[in-house]
């Protein structure tokens, strides 16, 4: 049997898991069986998956089933790209399942979550497998209802209703982008099929519209900025391990999508695209990470922090398109390897933090950052894990974020061979603005994990905190163990990538793999090569020398005291830090102009004894310019139009009669 | 055989930049006192001051959690890895090829990530409040610096400070316009990094001011000494940056004789001596500035840097 062959027989095992849910939901055992399964079926996948990537068996055969469209039959086919992400998926899906077993125990309402979940790692890995647009529009529209679904779990909560809305407003609207730009492709004669797609090329009078109604459809899933403002409402509103999910995979499902269609099926580039994509990338970085700092929720602040993400993986497509344009293949391999890559990371990384935000979530009930502390003293391992994926997000070598970051910048420094002078220009500049939201990003997570996980415990929920259970924990573990070996052996990455990266810019990196120290050296030793083992080895080296030398020659007393604080510690917790002043020096520096932040403090006049009050207004400036008047229309719209709602019956027929009449004339006109 | 001369002279860098980190400290505090008609300290007071510090018990607040014992550590082991991964006295170390000028900075930054989280381990506003204004000119200096090494990349062909400062030394560099601008960021970025007057005060204690002796404050004993190791052997790796690339003088090749390596020690004994004097006399001439005028001297860093970058986008040539 073919890898595909295989691997549908594992989807068709995660939808028949959803559809015993319903049956089960109720059932003490449900919680169990359903991600104890689902686990089970996602890991046969990912070791489908893998071994696809590994073998390097570039692509398998199509099956086509006979559903969908009857003249064309849905096509399911794995080629090297969408056999990276096929890991990536079933990877996270595998670790959320498992995660679940313990984490779903404490669900208010299962019955609400058990039967989507399988069917939303379903409809991811179909989207992956796609071959043809049909079935493509159908599953990534399948994806979108059911993690929709997922989202309105808690739906007695005001703000996740609200945020189920406005998903799926920007869903429905994204899969029309799609939809048109799909037809676009398609042509007149109608081809579907991925393959007949490819093979009609559009004409470069009709590409440009087709790359902003891609950009428009899977740039509002992935959460590019402006369309990005659907994502810190809905990821944080679904169960942790949903979100985990929402944010580490359905992300790069979306970015799957836009790489699928961009890169393979609209024909070759030209430069100036690779202009509107590092734009867009780069406002997505930084406003992303700045929005991510102003947060007090830690789970909307890991959900902005995505965005962030998606946008330094925009930023290394931009630059595998202006390369490609260029006929530079050698460099647009290396920034499509650096945003594949960190398309990975971000898939380890992110989930990793949403499932640790998920752990506190269940120890403490809390999501606000300003009620934790000292969390470490409680669920070490937690805080374990969580540091280990806040240092791979904040790209600190050695671990895996530095590696793609890294990687990026050298696909930056290649680029004044670029001969147009936008590109010149934006190029830099989108590496400013890289290493600068990079650099926030520390900032944001020593923020989260000082707040929540250092310090002393400012609610007495967290006080009395226990560690969880061991699913999670090991769901968790898992994620920081890949985090270390990704980083410390980013050959091997790389070497997984290079197929999919000759299959769409036609050159690959060289191999790492038979590198002498297993280094990485992208284009030329001479010019920058890096290795994550020998870094590694040489810090751990260095620290035990010194704890050893001290220790043993100097002395190893150490004597508990009370906290020094210069002479004044004060007794009460509340006087500590908290998440806002921590983040206020930066709020200062970058949020007068980007969110319009005004502080205020109120102090009361001398002899009265009220409390002086410091208030912070921050405005969401996308929302009020992008979205706001559009609502308003609408809404304006929609009660002028209530009039129709209540007409007699003549009325209707006439208005029948006179649209028959006016679309007649239109038709008479038009031929 | 070349394998262990290779080794040797990499190892020999490690301890040259940790024996000599205190020294360099210890002559900017000695020259700022003579410039203020102080006596000052002796030369070698910051040894003493650590060997004391190495022999005394840790006090730990109660409330300490282990990341606040182990980061001392780490930071210490991540700056003095950074510090002897740049080239002092020769270049073509062993394994410079194994880290290039980009995970320098990114070292140097995991350093400030752990040390920022130490700040706040203990939970008290001391700490938070240095934590809080560290990254705030991290946020902004990591990105001058990340600016000029592309600018040097730019011109050198390659990210390897090897690479660089051979290209510097090659005599083919001749004067540029986005060299000098590189220059005047990366000063601007090290003075920031290392807590010097005007972004902040390595001298002050109990003052508002303070970032890097905020975080610090908690600390005693063999962790505080690892901690000022850390900031001497920071100190020194700037100095050395600056030295590597912009006064490549005298800095022997790879596999030169001995006296060739004699040559390069002396040269930059007295790169680390000018240096040290520059920035003495920089302190003592200006004042601190108010924390929020910090942002602006930085964003300054930023421009001159992307500047560079740009102009070496625009043109090879200046």
């Amino acid at each position: 049997m073919t890898a595909v062959a295989l691997l549908l027989i594992c989807i068709a095992a995660l939808l028949a898991i959803s559809v015993g849910a319903v049956a089960l939901a109720r059932a003490k055992a449900a919680t169990l069986l359903v991600y104890g399964a689902a686990c089970a079926a996602s890991a046969a996948a990912l070791a489908i998956a893998l071994w696809h990537v590994i073998a390097a068996a570039g692509e398998s055969p199509a099956i086509v089933l006979p559903l969908g469209l009857p003249w064309l039959g849905a096509h399911f086919r794995i080629d090297a790209l969408s056999g990276l992400f096929l890991v990536v998926v079933n990877l996270g899906g595998a670790a959320a399942s498992l995660y679940g077993i313990g984490y779903g125990r404490h669900e208010s309402a299962p019955a609400r979550v058990l039967p989507f979940f399988p069917a939303f790692l379903a409809g991811m890995n179909l989207v992956v497998m796609a071959d043809d647009a049909f079935s493509f529009l159908l599953c990534w529209e399948f994806m979108s209802l059911v993690s929709w679904a997922l989202v309105m779990a808690h739906h007695r909560d005001a703000e996740n209703t609200r945020a189920g809305y406005i998903y799926l407003i920007i869903a429905s609207f994204g899969t029309l982008c799609l939809l048109l730009a799909f037809g676009l492709l398609a042509g007149p004669a109608g081809g579907y099929g991925f393959d007949e797609i490819r093979i009609a090329a559009p004409g470069s009078a009709l590409a440009p519209v087709i790359l902003a109604l891609v950009l428009l459809g899977a740039g509002s899933k992935a959460g590019l900025v402006p369309l990005h403002v659907w994502l810190p409402l809905a990821h944080p509103a679904a169960p942790s391990h949903v979100s985990a999910l929402m944010s580490g995979v359905m992300t790069k499902v979306a970015v799957y999508g836009f790489i699928r269609i961009v890169f393979d099926l609209l024909g070759p580039p030209e430069w100036w695209w690779a202009m509107v994509l590092l734009f867009f990338g780069s406002i997505s970085a930084l406003i992303g990470i700045l929005s991510a700092l102003m947060q007090q929720d830690l789970k909307r602040l890991l959900a902005f922090s995505t965005i962030e993400n998606i946008g330094i993986i925009f930023i290394g497509l931009g630059l595998a398109l202006g390369f490609g344009a260029n006929a530079m293949e050698w460099a647009a391999a290396l920034a499509l390897t650096a945003a594949l890559f960190h398309v990975f990371n971000h898939a380890l990384f992110k989930s990793l933090l949403f499932l640790g935000a998920g752990a506190i979530l269940n120890a403490t009930g809390l999501r606000d950052l300003d009620k934790m502390g000292g969390l470490i003293h409680r669920m070490p391992v937690t805080a374990f894990a969580f540091l280990a994926g806040a240092v791979a997000i904040s790209a600190l070598p050695p671990l895996n974020g530095f590696v793609s970051e890294w990687l990026t910048f050298q696909a930056v420094l290649v680029s004044p061979e670029l001969p147009q002078w936008g590109l010149k220009v934006l190029v830099p500049t989108a590496g400013a603005m890289m290493a600068l939201s990079a650099a926030l990003v520390a900032a944001c997570f020593v923020k989260v994990f000082g707040i929540a996980f250092l310090g002393r415990a400012r609610s007495t929920a967290v006080a009395e905190a226990k560690e969880v259970d061991r699913f999670s924990l090991a769901a968790m573990l898992g994620f920081v163990a890949l985090c270390v070996l990704a980083g410390l052996l980013p050959g091997f990455v790389i070497d997984a990538i290079a197929p999919a990266a000759e299959l769409l810019v036609g050159a690959r990196l060289p191999t790492q793999a038979y590198v002498p120290w297993l280094s990485i050296v992208p284009v030329a030793e001479a010019r920058s090569s890096y290795n994550g083992l020998l870094v590694f080895a040489f810090i751990a080296f260095s620290a035990s020398f010194a704890v050893v030398l001290i220790h043993r020659f100097a002395t190893r007393a150490i004597r508990r005291s009370a906290p020094w604080d210069c002479g004044f510690p004060d007794p009460s917790p509340i006087t500590q830090y908290t998440g806002g002043s921590v983040a206020q020096p930066i709020r200062r520096v970058f949020g007068s102009l980007l969110f319009l932040a005004r502080e205020q403090v109120e102090m009361p006049q001398p002899g009265d004894t009220s409390a002086a009050r410091f208030r912070v207004e921050m405005r969401d400036l996308i929302w009020e310019i992008g979205y706001a008047p559009i609502a308003g229309i609408v809404g304006y719209a929609a009660d002028r139009l209530n009039r129709m709602q209540f007409l007699t019956i003549r009325r209707y027929l006439s208005l029948v009669f006179l649209a028959l009449v006016g679309l007649l004339l239109v038709l008479v006109v038009w031929l | 055989m070349a394998v262990i001369a290779d080794l040797l002279v990499q190892g020999g860098q490690m301890l040259v930049v940790l024996l000599l980190a205190p020294l360099l400290t210890g002559l900017v505090r000695k020259m700022k006192a003579r410039l203020l008609r102080r006596q000052g300290p002796p030369l070698l007071q910051p040894y003493r001051d650590l060997l004391r510090l190495l022999r005394k018990e840790a006090v730990v607040a109660e409330n300490a959690s282990w990341l606040f014992r182990i980061a001392p550590y780490l930071i210490f082991a991540a700056t003095w890895v950074a510090a002897a991964l740049v080239p002092t006295f020769a270049t073509g170390l062993m394994f410079s090829w194994s880290a290039d000028l980009i995970v320098i900075v990114a070292l140097l930054g995991s350093a400030r990530f752990f040390l920022a989280l130490a700040g706040m381990d203990v939970g008290t506003s001391f700490g938070g409040i240095g934590a809080s204004r560290e990254v705030m000119i991290a946020s902004l200096a990591e990105p001058a610096m990340i600016m000029v090494v592309f600018t040097l990349a730019l011109i050198a062909g390659s990210t390897q400070l090897s690479t660089v400062a051979g290209y510097m030394l090659s005599g083919g560099v001749g004067l540029r316009v986005s060299l000098g601008l590189s220059l005047v960021a990366l000063l601007m970025v090290a003075i920031a990094e290392n807590a010097r007057i005007p972004v902040d005060n390595p001298a002050t204690h109990l003052e508002l001011t303070m970032v890097h002796e905020a975080m610090v404050l908690e600390y005693s004993g063999r962790h505080l000494a690892v901690i000022e190791a850390a900031s001497f052997l920071k100190l020194l790796l700037y100095v050395s940056l600056i030295g590597s690339v912009f006064a490549p003088w005298g800095v022997a090749q790879a596999g030169a004789g001995l006296a060739a390596y004699v040559i390069g020690g002396a040269a930059y004994v007295a790169k680390l001596a000018v240096g040290g004097i520059l920035l003495a006399v920089f302190e003592t001439a200006i004042a601190k500035m108010r924390v929020f005028r910090v942002p602006e001297f930085l964003g300054a860093a930023l421009m001159l840097a992307l500047l560079a970058t740009l102009l070496m986008f625009m043109t090879r040539s200046l």
